[in-house]
């Protein structure tokens, strides 16, 4: 596969490491009262989609960005890419 | 015998004559020649056995798709087994002998398995060996190995050199036929960045093979002078004896480049190039594969396909036979009468099917002699060539899963469904199996992508050719005959196998295939699947399109596991890592242990020394006496900068991190998110916004993987910025109760008081008058010890440097293993006890985890079951007896208790004999361990065969007040 960094371009999948679902970016916070369902879930519960799935994938052998692609699993067509920094900010994620 | 059947024309240099060995004999052949060629001219007509009843075969084709004439190639090391003939290009010295016989290739003893056909038809093994139960393992099994396969390989290492590729492409050309070439010469033309690739080592395809004329004059010149127009061109890669055997996603290939097969001596080049192609747009032109017809004794040599006929009359020069009858259910077979006539060979019958003509069997063991036609008459022959059409090349459009579609106009399948994005298809891949059509076809499609992709030069016009007549009447299978008739003559897969197949409920195409082996192994069922298919479309009493199809997985043609793992074999399956002391440690006697990808010292030998117990109890003993020195730059070291640093590191780490005084060291442990322990080691505070810290050597690229994650995606504005620094510095481990007074020798203006520079101190210094250095007080031994770290291009001189000033000390170098020892006296967790199971309650580190932050993993380390009270806890263990030596593994259980999980107490994790105290000593996990410290329970290992007393004790078996690392 080739997947098209924001930043560096197309580049080979082999240069990447696979980690999974992009919702491992929405960590619940963990002083908060009462979030131990919430914290079962975000170790535990993944989507399995057959279809468009966002999954974070990291340059290793690269600029070592995180990325979210967009990527569907019965095509492997990939439909966006973004920097995983980014999308953790539009999520609120901040300090 | 000398090349009696080589006939005038071909495309071959009959000045180069090449000598060549079969069956320990010599011939010869030309340049041009295949092996198949070259046999066939020395009538050579028995090239091997058949794979389950060994019946004496031929060559079949003259292609890729050859399903019989297999052979192995070349001797000794380099001997490759299953090499098709029929694109084995013939060299001077070739050495090729036939296989799956025993005795003579003539006289082969396991052609009885013949007689034995009717136990033997298609599920035999799940029938005949299910009784008596006890045989399988011991007889049939046996009998079964030694008899599957059909080559063999040499038992010894592959002696060649692979190596693997990247390319780039605007246009990716697979297939050197007619509209391959004519798609080449548009793309090219145009401007376009094009690789053009073909299996055989002369391009041009059935061009080569045919009479046929494109642009008024002879088709193979036609090829020659299309191949040197695109040679001349720089935008076009030319890649013969290449095969594309794989599409994978986003445009990308597989491609098989042979070499140096070709010849004698690869002269040291690889044998074999594994090539991945990037292209934009990709062009299927692969052309057709013949098919046959199932009758009676079909297998013969000297039955061939009428196609593979006009190859060898055609381009090899060859007569496959003097009397040929050609069997036929389309106008190509025709054409292969008009050819061999026009080359002055007896053509002793047409048999059309279409006129209701049919071939009814055959005779001849040994090579095929009479054939017997369903009106009863007797045709005498030595070759009978065949023909049931063409079958359009499908096999890359079904990578992504594409299922190809049934087209009645030429009987045959053809791409349908989804094409690999970026994929088109042209000429008689697609269907289009008539010469103008093809290359007219392929033509435009490579004029109109090569302008999608913006290049804008002129293409021209595609060739003038002609359209040959393509008439045909499916006819598959001659119903009247009584003898077998093969369907698969790689895996001796009969009609007959296809309805019994059928009859006992396997009815899906997928399950013929998996019952009858069908269409699997070398060739891939090229000649097979589609007469498989319609027999099995008979006995249902459906179309072949209802009855459905098989689609193909990569590869096309079979890859070389050599090629797929190219140089990364042997010692270069993965680059070694040395440390910055190797050269040192080597010339001082050391053994070398991987470690991840490292190689690190184990032990020192020393002269008298008889086995690495004495070199390890030695080192231990020197280093507790006076002062040890290990290399122990491998362990991760990642350098954290930033306002945010110090935060960030609070939340990676489950211990507080945030008020860790400039200049100390703190011992870190890193969680999971679900709570269990990951990693540990030391984080050093080198000023406000600095830290160094270590991870284990094994989790080095990942610990630094997880802390990018939290820094990009968790807290992404924490001002903090981390880079792996591991290769950056060489340090060592100096310890022992000297380690001060020989350090102090080495470092420059610092003071290493105890007052001075206190356990877990640290700071930055020189050495040796002015070297940069680090310097850490930490101690995984036990000893008072120190790390010392330069950078790493001064880690050689500081080794020698160190061990030189500690000659005055008796400094003493150690291994992993003496530094194991000593972790393991000590009490300090390490890889055996940091499992991916292991919670922080059960190293006795619960109270680390700090429930006043949130750090990965803290929340989830809360739950009641990672903190019972009842769990496993780390402990040490001595042996009752104290001669006896500990084993890992061995379980806990009570004195009394059976042997059963249910009184599972724990396991011994690690253990090692402690010189200190003159025996064995272990660490283990036990229940309620803490609680238990006196006890003595025993240590069972059956797996190790040993079971023993031991008594539970405290962890640190040497110094539990931490007197020494504190001193």
């Amino acid at each position: 596969m080739i997947i098209n960094h924001p930043l560096l371009g197309p580049r080979d999948s082999a240069e990447f490491v696979y980690k999974g679902d992009a919702t491992l970016i929405d960590r619940p916070d963990g002083m908060a009262d009462g979030v131990e369902d919430a914290f079962h879930d975000y170790a535990y519960m993944r989507d399995n989609p057959a279809g468009e799935h966002r999954e974070l994938w990291y340059h290793e052998q690269g600029d070592r960005s995180w990325l979210v692609v967009t990527r569907d699993t019965l095509t492997h067509d990939i439909s966006k890419v973004e920097l995983a920094r980014d999308v953790a900010r539009a999520m609120g994620r901040s300090r | 015998m000398s090349q009696s059947n080589r006939i005038d024309g071909g495309q071959i240099d009959r000045n180069q004559t090449l000598k060549f060995s079969w069956n320990e004999k010599w011939l010869t052949g030309h340049a041009g020649d295949t092996l198949a060629s070259a046999l066939l001219a020395n009538g050579v007509k028995l090239v091997g056995r058949s794979f389950k009843y060994h019946r004496p075969r031929g060559i079949f084709s003259a292609g890729s798709e050859e399903p019989n004439a297999m052979v192995q190639l070349r001797k000794g090391a380099a001997q490759e087994p299953n090499t098709k003939a029929t694109t084995a290009e013939l060299f001077d010295g070739l050495y090729a002998t036939s296989q799956n016989h025993r005795g003579s290739l003539e006289w082969d003893l396991m052609a009885c398995n013949d007689l034995l056909s009717p136990f033997l038809s298609a599920g035999f093994y799940y029938k005949t060996f299910m009784w008596p139960k006890s045989f399988w393992e011991k007889v049939y099994e046996p009998f079964i190995r030694a008899s599957a396969g059909l080559g063999k390989l040499s038992m010894q290492a592959d002696p060649d050199r692979y190596d693997h590729g990247f390319l780039h492409c605007d246009i990716l050309i697979i297939g050197a036929g007619p509209a391959g070439l004519s798609a080449a010469l548009a793309a090219g033309r145009a401007g376009a960045r094009v690789i053009f690739a073909d299996e055989d080592f002369r391009m041009g395809g059935r061009l080569n093979s045919e009479t046929y004329e494109v642009a008024d004059q002879p088709g193979a010149d036609w090829a020659a002078a299309a191949v040197a127009e695109l040679s001349a061109m720089p935008n076009v890669r030319l890649m013969a004896r290449t095969t594309v055997y794989g599409a994978y996603d986003h445009g990308i290939y597989g491609a098989l480049e042979r070499k140096t097969d070709h010849l004698a001596d690869s002269g040291g080049r690889p044998r074999q190039v594994l090539w991945r192609v990037y292209s934009q747009r990709a062009i299927l032109t692969a052309g057709a594969t013949e098919r046959s017809i199932a009758f009676g004794n079909n297998d013969r040599p000297g039955v061939m396909f009428a196609g593979a006929v006009r190859s060898y009359v055609n381009r090899f020069g060859v007569a496959p036979g003097r009397r040929v009858a050609v069997f036929t259910n389309n106008d190509d077979g025709l054409r292969t009468a008009d050819d061999l006539r026009a080359k002055g060979i007896e053509v002793t019958r047409v048999i059309d099917a279409r006129q209701g003509d049919v071939v009814v069997d055959t005779q001849g063991r040994k090579g095929i002699h009479k054939v017997i036609l369903n009106n009863g008459n007797h045709v005498e022959v030595d070759c009978l060539a065949v023909s049931g059409g063409w079958s359009p090349n499908v096999q890359l459009t079904c990578h992504h899963r594409g299922r190809p579609t049934w087209a009645a106009d030429i009987a045959g399948f053809v791409p349908g469904g989804e094409l690999p994005p970026g994929m088109t298809v042209a000429g008689a891949a697609n269907g289009v199996i008539t010469l103008s059509a093809a290359i007219s076809e392929a033509h435009t499609a490579a004029a109109t992508i090569a302008s999608e992709l913006g290049y804008s030069g002129k293409s021209g016009d595609a060739a003038k050719a002609s359209d040959e007549a393509a008439d045909i009447k499916p006819y598959w299978h001659v119903t009247e005959s009584k003898k077998r008739a093969w369907i698969d003559l790689q895996n001796d897969v009969t009609s007959k196998d296809v309805k019994q197949s059928h009859q006992e409920g396997y009815r899906s195409v997928e399950h013929l295939k998996r019952y009858t082996t069908l269409g699997m192994a070398t060739d891939q069922g090229k000649t097979a699947n589609i007469l498989g298919l319609a027999v099995m479309a008979e006995a249902g009493g459906k179309s072949i399109p209802d009855t459905g199809t098989t689609i193909f997985r990569p590869p096309y043609n079979p890859v070389a596991i050599g090629a797929f793992a190219g140089r990364a074999r042997g010692k270069d399956f993965r680059p070694f890592r040395l440390t910055p002391s190797h050269n040192w440690a080597k010339q001082h006697g050391a053994d070398f242990v991987e470690v991840g990808m490292w190689l690190r010292a184990q032990w020192f030998k020393r002269p008298g020394e008889k086995g690495w117990r004495d070199s390890v109890d030695r080192e231990v003993e020197m280093t507790r006496g006076s002062v040890g020195i290990c290399d122990v730059t491998t362990l991760g070291k990642i350098d954290i900068q930033g306002r945010d640093a110090a935060e960030f590191l609070n939340r990676i780490y489950a211990n507080a991190f945030l008020k860790l005084p400039v200049g100390k060291v703190r011992y870190g442990l890193m969680l999971r998110e679900d709570g269990v322990c990951y990693d540990d080691g030391t984080t050093a505070r080198l000023a406000e916004n600095h830290f160094a810290m270590t991870t284990t050597t094994a989790n080095a690229v990942a610990v630094f993987r997880n802390m990018e994650f939290a820094r990009q995606c968790l807290w992404p504005d924490l001002d903090v910025h981390l880079i792996s620094t591991t290769d950056a510095w060489a340090q060592f481990a100096v310890a022992g109760p000297n380690s001060r007074a020989l350090l102090s020798k080495v470092v420059d203006d610092l003071d290493l008081s105890n007052e001075g520079f206190p356990f877990m101190a640290c700071a930055e210094c020189t050495v040796f008058g002015g070297t940069p250095a680090r310097l850490f007080r930490i101690s995984f031994s036990g000893e008072l010890a120190f790390e010392i770290a330069v950078p790493a291009r001064f880690g050689d001189a500081m080794i020698r440097a160190l061990m030189a000033t500690g000659e005055e000390f008796n400094a003493v170098p150690y291994g992993t293993e003496a530094l194991g020892v000593m972790r393991i006296e000590k009490g300090h967790a390490a890889g055996n006890e940091l499992t991916g199971q292991t919670s922080a309650q059960m190293l006795g580190l619960g109270g680390m985890v700090s429930k006043k932050k949130d750090a990965i993993g803290s929340k989830l380390a809360e739950r009641a079951e990672m903190n019972r009270d009842d769990d496993l806890r780390l402990v040490g263990f001595q042996p009752v007896d104290k001669s006896v030596l500990l084993t890992a593994g061995a379980h806990f259980l009570t004195p009394g208790d059976p042997e059963d999980m249910a009184h599972d107490q724990g396991w011994m994790t690690s253990v090692a004999y402690s010189p200190e105290l003159g025996h064995s000593v272990g660490l283990g996990f036990l229940k309620r361990g803490k609680d238990r410290i006196g006890e003595v329970v025993r240590a069972y290992s059956p797996v190790r065969n040993q079971d023993v007393m031991v008594k539970v004790c405290s962890a640190h078996h040497i110094d539990p007040e931490g007197g020494r690392q504190r001193g």
